[in-house]
């Protein structure tokens, strides 16, 4: 056991599962408790996970990667549609099927590096959005979205005899995935796909990637292929987006082409700087909280604002209406970009920069005795 | 003629920048085992024929010959592998990770190759490689600093974390690109040793130093280069008494 993982990142594993199971107790008193918005925390923090073993560990700054998620969703549903109903054959399915979608984008897009890279993915995933509105529509069902019916095929599930009444929801062994069993499906894949970043961070393949954001052209005079170690950590990036959009299609079966839009893919860019690109919990909190302010600030309408401005003076009042209005409802992205401004220029390293920071300033604070290292400590 | 113990042979090479010839007719043989010494003024051409060798400039004609094996058209990664490394002019290191880590990631190139999935091993339970790490940085007086951010050691320190960054793939031919610049005095005698240590093994290198007193204390032969051409070729000694030398170089520089 020993070697198998070291005592601290045992500790933040043992740390991360208990804070997300019991998410639906401590996010009540934030207005955050129920399964919906749970299931969401779950599913993004996954995507910014797998997100950040790209960015975060081989600087490549992909904006294509909800293309990825797409693919993971639709080819969920068809599983429902074709096989079974059942969660299990569909995530494998979604995630094999990213994966190879992965590869093939990742091996186009990787012949370029830096700006020309992420401009590349942009391509990519906007062709695959375009695509799944016009020539796919077969597959996608274009605008109206991939749905599930009562007649779908569902060969596996009439092989042994099993029947649905009224429409057709996601299991697990028998069971709905609706609600809190929705929520518990969703994080134990989170739990899982962190135990799967952390293993890959502290591998020898983790550090080789990390090299190659720090110098690559060291990477190669020193005999390393560099393209496959960015090629393997698109395609797991990818992977895990395709897991997340599979997650995304079993609490909500219905796939649409705007999953793979590029606002979808530059949110998950969000995600991971807001939190902090290449730590291991950054980017998952970066989801959680994005998520969390969308799902309230976009709820947010005039009505709500007036009464919550009401004790201004009448004439100011409403100009404060008029003007908080426009950063809530559909105009939350506004609010969003904003934080994302501050974030960037006061704190590039994120939130767990600034939690490091305060931790720093209380060390320092600390009676003297307490003599920090001379030298100062790499990662 | 001992041809057959030349283990690098730069056959014909030139190599042109628009209008600039950098390299013009380069014919350098190296002796396997031996130490040559490539030395000029500034511009001379001297850091553009390393770029050559190992694979990061394309020569305009000519090739570069490794113990039988054609290295021009070869990518960088598999010239390595053959069995060269180079310590830079301005230090190539991964400046976010940790000195210790810098030192094993080569260590792992040259037992795993250019490429492996090892992501579920965890990198702790590498003790061979840590320890061989540890060994070299000992080997170069650094292992005080193995914990340090390599982007905060002095120059000269990142230097000589560089040549361990080589030494510990044991290559057959080592290309040191003015390897005591930036280093004290006494580190530039610890490195001298060190070098004079690897040749005991019969590592063959080709440095390039402007620091004499390093030249003649490790070179067995030495080429001086002026303006892209070899002007003078053979032991210290000649090299010393050759008047072409004093004029371009010696004269000029000392
Ligand atoms: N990639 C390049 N593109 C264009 N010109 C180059 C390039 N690399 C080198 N040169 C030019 O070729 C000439 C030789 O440069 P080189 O770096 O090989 O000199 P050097 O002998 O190593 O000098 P120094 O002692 O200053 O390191 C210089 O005039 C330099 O400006
Ligand atoms: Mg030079």
């Amino acid at each position: 056991m020993a070697n198998f993982m070291s005592r601290n990142d045992l500790l933040l594993l043992l740390g991360f599962t208990v804070v997300v199971l019991t998410m639906p107790i401590w996010l009540t008193p934030f207005g955050a408790g129920y399964p919906d918005l749970l299931q969401r925390f779950m599913i993004f923090g996954i995507f910014a996970v797998g997100f950040n073993i790209l960015f975060g560990l081989t600087g490549y700054l992909s904006f294509g990667h909800a293309a990825f998620f797409g693919v993971g969703s639709y080819a969920a549903v068809w599983s429902f549609k074709l096989l079974t109903l059942d969660a299990i054959p569909a995530m494998i399915f979604a995630v094999l099927i990213s994966g190879l979608f992965a590869l093939i984008i990742g091996f186009l897009s990787l012949r370029r590096s830096g700006i020309y890279f992420s401009i590349l993915t942009l391509a990519f995933a906007q062709m695959s959005y375009n695509l799944a509105y016009s020539v796919l529509t077969p597959i996608t069902n274009g605008e109206t979205g991939l749905q599930l019916t009562l007649n779908d095929p569902r060969v596996l599930d009439a092989a042994i005899g099993q029947t649905f009444v009224g429409q057709p929801v996601p299991t697990l062994l028998g069971q709905q995935l609706g609600g809190y069993a929705g929520f518990y499906f969703c994080a134990g894949f989170l739990i899982l796909s962190f135990f799967f970043a952390q293993r890959v961070a502290g591998s020898p393949f983790g550090m080789m990637l990390k090299s190659i954001k720090s110098n690559q052209t060291r990477m190669q005079f020193t005999g390393f292929n560099t393209r496959p170690y960015a090629l393997s950590a698109f395609v797991i990036s990818g992977m895990y987006a395709g897991l997340a959009g599979a997650l995304l299609a079993v609490t909500d079966p219905l796939a649409g082409a705007e999953r793979m839009q590029w606002t979808a893919s530059g949110e998950v860019v969000l995600m991971t700087i807001l939190g902090g690109v290449g730590t291991l919990v950054g980017p998952v909190i970066g989801a959680w909280i994005i998520k969390y302010f969308e799902n309230i600030l976009s709820a947010l309408n005039d009505n709500i604002l007036t009464q919550f401005w009401s004790f201004l003076p009448e004439g100011l009042a409403e100009i404060v209406v008029k003007v908080t209005s426009k950063f809530v409802g559909d105009g939350w992205h506004l609010t969003l970009g904003l934080v994302f401004v501050i974030i960037v220029i006061f704190l590039p390293g994120g939130i767990m920069e600034g939690v490091r920071r305060m931790a720093a300033t209380a060390r320092r604070s600390d009676p003297p005795g307490a003599k920090s290292h001379q030298h100062q400590p790499a990662e | 003629m001992a041809n057959s113990n030349i283990v690098l042979h730069v056959a014909d090479v030139h190599k042109r920048f628009g209008g600039l010839h950098a390299l013009a007719d380069i014919d350098l043989q190296v002796e396997e085992g031996k130490t040559h010494a490539i030395i000029g003024p500034n511009g001379a051409g001297k850091s553009t024929l390393l770029n050559v060798i190992i694979g990061k400039l394309a020569p305009s004609s000519g090739q570069v010959v490794f113990d039988g094996a054609i290295l021009t058209g070869r990518k960088p990664y598999q010239i390595n592998q053959l069995g060269i490394a180079r310590v830079f002019q301005t230090p190539e290191i991964f400046s976010d990770l940790s000195v210790l880590h810098n030192v094993m990631i080569p260590a792992f190139a040259k037992r795993d190759g250019t490429f492996t999935l090892n992501m579920l091993r965890a990198l702790d339970s590498e003790t061979t490689i840590r320890e061989e790490a540890e060994h070299m940085l000992e080997d170069v007086g650094m292992l005080n600093r193995r914990d340090m951010q390599a982007g905060s050691l002095s120059r000269g320190d990142k230097r000589r974390m560089e040549l361990a960054m080589c030494l510990i793939q044991h290559p057959r031919l080592l290309l040191l690109d003015e390897p005591t610049a930036g280093m004290s005095r006494h580190d530039t005698n610890t490195t001298i040793e060190l070098l004079k240590k690897i040749k005991s093994r019969g590592m063959t290198k080709v440095i390039i130093e402007h620091d004499m007193h390093v030249v003649f204390s490790l070179a067995d032969k030495i080429s001086v280069l002026a303006q892209g051409r070899i002007i003078a070729d053979g032991t210290p000694d000649e090299v010393r008494g050759n008047p072409k030398v004093q004029e371009a170089y010696l004269g000029g520089a000392h």
